[in-house]
């Protein structure tokens, strides 16, 4: 996989995501840009298709006027951070104990299934990489998963299969709970506030 | 100043004091991995942890600065477990491979876990594992070893200025690499061989050959450069196994550059191990005997006043001397120590010289380089400068191409006229010179050797005074020499003599016989038809052109004294023989001179070195640098507009032991590129 979509040479921001960075570096008192190397490898993350190709991380910090392995440094400690190839849809699925109390041993079954791969794989396509993950907080509504920016909750496998069948189709699922629950409501409807439930 | 107690003796130490130089100050040891003393602080491997009354836990005492009244206990029960602690944490993942280690007998791991670790350990997990890293042609990884104290990191962040090494992913998976996989840049990347405490980073082209106490060392000076770096030869047998720095504050403080440690290998090839003459065209091998007789023959039937000696780079006083004292017996005048051709006044010894001395550099407060790159031409000097730097409160100016130094700069123009523009306060910089309380201007011998050099010279001397930069207690006006034997040759008069013809007529085709003392940074077909002797060590340029040539000893292999850029004579001994038939530089001299039938009148070292010091007794002052006075010293002259141009094409190959490298020759390969890149 990582084959197929090589370093590229190049990498330089968008427009409009140069005029953010620009807007993010400006929050920082002059000689302190440093500081803005999480916002802007994010930037750069999201532009180069959720990862972080190394000339994105050595165009980052030129901008910054750091030396490339400071950034190499942050990039590479934080697990968001990707510095390899994913696929379109990023699949983190949570394994932590809530989760796992609640099934995610099935769904991470059923992902493997479904696209035929492993953990830490990409399909053929490049469409989904899997990932296996630790708790993302939403515990209250476990088993849940994480494809690119928006979570999944209260899975089953069934319910799983389908969002990433809708996925593949380029479809675009509901984000949240996938049993109508409404934020983090009791399984059976709200016991209180009742009126505003 | 705080007082405190250390283990019941009561110290008074200077503020900022951490309690482990504290404790050094009283020479009781605190074992330490991360802590360094010329490297920021951490306070990483938990290794120095003492007791400190009144504080609830050990603290780590390379942090901890000394207050008053405090009472400090090294080696407590509390202290002594706490150690034994820290020990078995960091061996957990540190392979048990001592015996298979380069650095096994000289590892600070293995010293401290048999001084202060467990008898055993009680881990039954698997142990990480680490994949190597590339750093280039001169550093060999083994990272599993890594106990991630970062001294490599700030080494080459701090004292190098190029910032490549990081601690990369995190947790267990930490690790120190580069990211990328290529070799380091920096110029003086071998000393971390020195300051990693483990074997994670040894010697690449000594890897594997010998072990440390099997060596046999001799303490002796480094001849790449005019630094004149006090330098460790190991030796196993008759073989240089490697190069290490030792410390002297005043010229290299603990470094060493990457061609002094690395170009041994450039002393076991290309070697003149025997006296060729050459015969219809070609160099044949020849007894000793047989090339004096031809020699001798030859200078006979040549009037004196065309008989010529030049002197390389990396040449001893003694031979100098010697040479000195044969062409003086052969009636000639036509001898010169500046193989560059470089004819600047020298009839003060502070016209050549760095007056304010290397450690001077630490004292001044704006330096102006003038024509060149310290980077190459005295790595430690530039060290020097981006440690000033870093302290703060100190600007730096640059007349000259722009280059990567490590530190940042302001470019006062790359021709001379930004010596006028400084004069005249037409640049920015003049008024940091004005304001300077110790101004420093380092012009590179490179300059000198322009064609305008002699008045660049001038116009510099003045400069410095302008800026009232020379004075009682300061004098920052600095010659920054490039070759080993440069200032000996100037202290012993290794200069055409009344009459005589300098190195830019000797290569002008007017000898018809030329004594090449190991020279050969010269454009050979200049010599035209002369009868061409070289003495000298490796078959190089001068070699190749010889007509006979005579073996003499590489700077590992012969006693003799190196006068350095400060001006500043100290003792090279001998680690090493000559190889075959080749000897000592003063020795071939001596010999011939017999045979010619003008012998010289010494015999010994002792004897030679006697009369040397008669003649020029500034070289007996071992180890210190003399002060000379000044004057208004120069020629008038046209400064041209020309730009300086670099003098080292290539840092790794500068002189005929580089160049028969083959690990220089890597380096050229692959970590030139790299500096080009970044210019």
């Amino acid at each position: 996989m990582n084959d197929a979509k090589p370093q590229p040479a190049l990498f330089s921001f968008s427009p409009d995501n140069l005029a953010r960075a620009e807007k993010i570096v400006g929050k920082y008192p002059a000689g302190r840009q440093a500081s803005a190397v999480i916002p802007l490898l994010d930037i750069a993350q999201r532009q180069s298709g959720n990862w972080l190709p190394q000339a994105a991380m050595d165009y980052v910090a030129a901008m910054l006027e750091m030396p490339p392995i400071r950034v190499y440094e942050v990039a590479s400690f934080y697990t968001m951070f990707n510095l390899k190839p994913v696929g379109e849809n990023f699949v983190q699925v949570c394994t932590t104990t809530p989760c796992w109390l609640r099934g995610s041993d099935e769904i991470v079954h059923a992902c493997k299934r479904k696209l035929g791969i492993g953990m830490n794989q990409t399909t053929e396509d490049s469409k989904f990489t899997l990932h296996e993950v630790e708790c993302m907080g939403a515990c209250v509504n476990a088993p849940m998963v994480q494809i690119n920016d928006d979570y999944y909750e209260d899975l089953t496998p069934e319910l799983m299969d389908s969002i990433l069948d809708a996925l593949k189709e380029g479809k675009k699922p509901d984000v949240g709970s996938q049993t109508g629950r409404k934020g983090s409501c009791a399984q059976n409807g709200s016991t209180s506030l009742k009126e505003k439930a | 100043m705080p007082k405190l107690t250390i283990n019941g003796i009561e110290v008074e130490v200077a503020q900022g004091t951490s309690v482990l130089q504290a404790c050094e100050q009283l020479e009781i040891e605190v074992p330490h991995f991360c802590y360094h003393d010329r490297l920021s602080v951490p306070a990483s491997c938990r290794m120095c942890l003492v007791e400190i009354e009144k504080m609830p836990k050990p603290v780590a005492s390379c942090a901890q600065p000394c207050a008053d009244g405090m009472v400090v206990h090294t080696d407590s029960a509390v202290v002594k477990k706490a150690r034994k602690g820290v020990m078995e944490l960091l061996l957990i993942n540190h392979p048990l491979d001592c015996p298979i280690c380069d650095q096994g007998g000289e590892c600070d791991l293995q010293d401290q876990a048999v001084a202060y670790g467990c008898g055993c350990g009680r881990h039954h997990e698997n142990k990480r594992i680490v994949g190597e890293k590339e750093l280039g042609p001169l550093i060999k990884t083994a990272m599993t070893r890594c106990i991630q104290c970062t001294r490599c990191v700030r080494f080459v962040d701090e004292i190098c200025g190029t910032p490549e090494l990081g601690g990369l992913y995190r947790g267990e998976k930490m690790e120190i690499g580069t990211y990328v996989a290529r070799a380091l840049s920096s110029e003086m990347s071998g000393n971390l061989i020195d300051i990693c405490p483990v074997g994670a980073l040894t010697n690449k082209p000594a890897a594997f050959t010998a072990r440390s106490w099997e060596l046999q060392k001799t303490e002796t000076i480094d001849v790449f450069d005019a630094i004149g770096c006090n330098i460790r030869v190991d030796m196993r047998g008759n073989d240089v196994v490697r190069v290490l720095p030792r410390l002297n504050e005043d010229i290299n403080e603990e470094w060493i550059n990457d061609k002094s440690r690395f170009a041994i290998d450039g002393l076991k090839r290309q070697r003149l191990d025997r006296p060729y003459v050459r015969r219809d065209g070609k160099l044949v091998p020849a007894s000793w005997n047989e090339a004096f007789a031809v020699i001798a023959e030859k200078l006979r039937g040549i009037a004196p006043n065309r008989i010529a000696a030049l002197a390389g780079d990396l040449v001893d006083c003694e031979a100098m001397f010697a040479l000195k004292s044969l062409v003086a017996a052969l009636g000639s005048p036509n001898l010169d120590c500046r193989q560059d051709g470089a004819n600047y006044d020298v009839s003060t010894r502070a016209a050549s010289i760095m007056n304010s001395g290397i450690a001077g550099i630490e004292e001044s407060d704006a330096i102006v380089l003038i024509g060149t790159n310290p980077r190459h031409e005295g790595t430690l000097v530039n060290a020097r400068i981006r440690k000033r730097w870093l302290r703060g409160g100190c600007r730096v100016g640059v007349i000259g191409a722009t280059v990567d130094l490590g530190y940042p700069y302001q470019s006062i123009g790359t021709t001379p006229q930004g010596i006028a523009d400084l004069m005249f306060g037409k640049h920015a910089f003049a008024a940091i010179l004005k304001n300077a309380k110790k101004p420093m201007f380092i012009l590179g011998a490179g300059a000198l050797a322009r064609e305008d050099g002699a008045a660049l010279h001038r116009v510099v001397r003045e400069l410095a005074e302008h800026f009232n930069a020379v004075r009682e207690d300061w004098n920052g006006f600095n010659v920054f020499q490039h070759a080993a034997s440069r200032i000996g040759g100037l202290d012993l008069d290794f200069l055409p003599q009344i009459g005589g013809q300098g190195t830019r007529a000797i290569l002008g085709g007017a000898m018809e016989a030329v004594w090449l003392l190991g020279a050969d940074e010269i454009d050979v077909t200049k010599l035209g038809n002369a009868f061409v002797v070289y003495q000298g060590h490796h078959g190089d340029v001068g070699a190749h052109r010889a007509d006979v040539i005579l073996p003499g000893a590489a700077y590992t292999e012969k006693t003799g004294i190196y006068v350095n850029t400060e001006g500043r004579p100290q003792v090279a001994l001998q680690a090493t023989f000559p190889p075959g038939e080749a000897r000592e530089d003063w020795k071939i001299i001596r010999a011939f001179s017999e045979v010619y039938g003008e012998a010289l009148p010494y015999d010994t070292l002792d004897t030679l070195r006697t009369k040397m010091f008669e003649s020029a007794p500034v070289l007996a002052n071992i180890g210190h640098c003399e002060k000379s006075g000044w004057s208004a010293f120069g020629f008038t002259g046209e400064v041209s507009a020309q730009p300086f141009a670099p003098v080292i094409e290539n840092f790794y190959m500068t002189d005929p032991i580089s160049r028969a490298s083959a690990t220089m020759a890597k380096c050229s390969d692959e970590i030139l590129p790299l500096w080009e890149a970044a210019e």
